[in-house]
């Protein structure tokens, strides 16, 4: 800490001293601290070492229910468990916690056989983002129709602040919806690739399956490029990409909030 | 006594009601309870929220909070500023804070007497620390630099404690009194966290409280206990907020008000939370003994 005055930093080190053992089992308690008249501190230091993991084991199941369900409480409580310590917050906003989970999850050896889990976490993720996101109206139906055909190729439009994209090679929307609404895995035809559209046009989070291209179609748009370069792209993606489909879904669902024309 | 501090600042151009906070109960305000509290003609005298649960940018934490706002008076109850940390306090952090008080007009704001980041490491937790000249004085500090961000002074909340630090060379309510005194701030009373550390310690909570600076007190928490053994195997309780007040509790509250008079007094309930009703009850609790209190002459509230 290079701001404390030095003579000062030797008495402030308790922070220092106190925190490895939060996250380390195997450590021994500081010897800084005591119980009262001389009584030991191992279950005393234990009761910080609990509310440290079990409030962020408990952060993640709050976060990542689908995932939870999918492999029941007990095998999530010790996967989440080996995360915190590996990867313990670096905000104070459990709310943006959980960010490495989906990754960590792929490479969770005691997972492998669910190689959907991760994209689940991650659509659990975004719905978390979406959640918290910027409030903004949605693009109205009429600005699109407003839009003169000749200019439509050209139109850009500005991302709602809650959208999200999770593209997926497997079913992980179908698994992800099946699970948060309590109902067992969906049947085998269900098989993937899906790609995930999340958004909060405005208090509740919808999640949504896209159609073939929809995602190339999203994200490009999302990204800045003009419609008529992103439904090229989709098209490419996906000889099925249903642009009118496409257009309405996108509206239903509230990806944008704005469309915008080169002449303005 | 803080009067001043019960109240937001008297800006012109306010978004919600200014709404009066003396001598009432009010509870936790949890989001799975918003539809039953917004139905109900007298819920509670006021909610308090943990600050960090509404700092993202928008969506329904914001939603409901502000319907609370309208009617209800809000308490913003910060638990990861770190104050009581020896590394300096996060300015984002700090300006988050800011743009909530700002946008709530919150009729209270409180921090803990704790420390929850090391590094850039956040342990959720509302970990201890020494109480020594130098710690008295970082803390200080950052009373100071948390008041000064948002530009009023904050109530600063007594901890509960499993051990204690060998350095330490101050009692807690010295190490309290003499941050009152630098930096202005009131005093959060957690009775609850008085009564588990007491037992946790062997002190009286009874001795505690008689050298608590109570005239400072804007505000007093009471929750419920969990109890292990220590090492030793002796009782040693967990401020774990998920169960009623204790009988000891309410005891020590009662005696807590009979020397105050009435202070607004919030039960805190953050786990196993039950349905809102019994919540309610717990509140409706407190605010019987807060009214028996009231009906007295004002001289007889004795000054701590």
């Amino acid at each position: 800490m290079a701001e404390l005055v030095p003579s000062i930093a030797g008495r402030l080190a308790y922070a220092a001293a106190f925190t490895p053992g939060l996250l380390d089992p195997q450590r021994a308690e500081p010897t800084l601290v005591s119980g009262p008249n001389g009584k030991a501190v191992k279950k005393r230091y234990a009761v910080y070492r609990n509310n440290v993991t079990v409030s962020l084991v408990n952060a993640l199941a709050e976060t990542f229910p689908a995932t939870r369900r999918i492999v029941g409480e007990d095998f999530f409580r010790a996967m989440a468990l080996v995360h915190v310590r590996q990867s313990p917050p670096t905000s104070p906003l459990l709310f943006e916690y959980g960010r490495g989970f989906a990754e960590f999850i792929e490479g969770f050896a005691p997972a492998r056989a669910l190689p959907h889990l991760a994209d689940v976490a991650r659509i659990e993720r975004a719905w978390l983002d979406a959640y918290h996101a910027a409030d903004a109206a949605p693009l109205a139906p009429q600005a699109l129709a407003a839009v003169p055909p000749e200019a439509l190729g050209a139109a850009v439009f500005t991302a709602h602040p809650a959208a999200r994209i999770v593209r997926s090679r497997f079913a992980a929307v179908s698994i992800f919806s099946a699970s948060r609404q309590g109902r067992p895995e969906p049947p085998r035809e269900a098989q993937g690739p899906e790609d995930a559209l999340i958004t909060r046009p405005h208090l509740e989070v919808f999640v949504r399956r896209l159609p073939p291209g929809g995602a190339t179609f999203l994200q490009d748009l999302m990204a800045g490029r003009p419609l008529g370069e992103a439904a090229q792209a989709a098209l490419d993606a996906a000889e099925a990409f249903d642009l009118a489909g496409n257009l309405a879904g996108m509206l239903e669902a509230g990806v944008f909030t704005a469309v915008n024309t080169s002449e303005e | 006594m803080t009067g001043e501090m019960r109240h937001g600042p008297s800006a012109g151009s306010s978004r919600f009601p200014r709404l009066d906070i003396g001598g009432r109960a009010g509870a936790s305000f949890k989001p799975q309870h918003i539809e039953t509290i917004l139905d109900d003609p007298a819920p509670v005298g006021f909610f308090e929220v943990h600050a960090e649960n509404y700092m993202g940018a928008g969506g329904p934490p914001h939603a409901a909070l502000a319907a609370i706002r309208e009617r209800w008076p809000v308490s913003l109850h910060g638990v990861c500023m770190s104050i009581g940390g020896p590394q300096p306090l996060d300015r984002d952090h700090l300006n988050r804070f800011k743009a909530l008080v700002e946008r709530y007009e919150p009729t209270l704001v409180s921090e803990h007497l704790a420390w929850s980041t090391h590094e850039t490491t956040y342990y959720n937790d509302l970990l201890p620390l020494p109480y020594t000249p130098a710690t008295l004085a970082r803390v200080a500090g950052h009373i100071e630099q948390m008041q000064e961000a948002i530009g009023r002074p904050i109530l600063l909340e007594n901890p509960s404690t499993y051990l204690l630090f060998r350095e330490s060379t101050l009692s807690e309510t010295d190490f309290l009194r003499a941050l009152v005194r630098r930096t202005g701030c009131g005093l959060l009373l957690d009775v609850n966290n008085v009564f588990v550390s007491a037992t946790n310690h062997g002190f009286s909570a009874l001795e505690y409280l008689a050298d608590f600076p109570l005239e400072h007190v804007g505000e007093i928490h009471l929750a419920g206990h969990a109890e292990q053994q220590d090492d030793e195997g002796a009782p040693l309780l967990i401020d774990s907020h998920d169960g009623p007040v204790a009988d000891a509790v309410w005891k020590l509250y009662e005696i807590v008000i009979a020397r105050t008079g009435p202070v607004p007094t919030l039960i805190e309930w953050d786990s196993a939370i039950p349905e809102w009703p019994v919540l309610k009850a717990e509140a409706a609790a407190a605010q019987a003994i807060l009214d028996r209190h009231a009906a007295l002459p004002e001289g007889q509230a004795a000054h701590g």
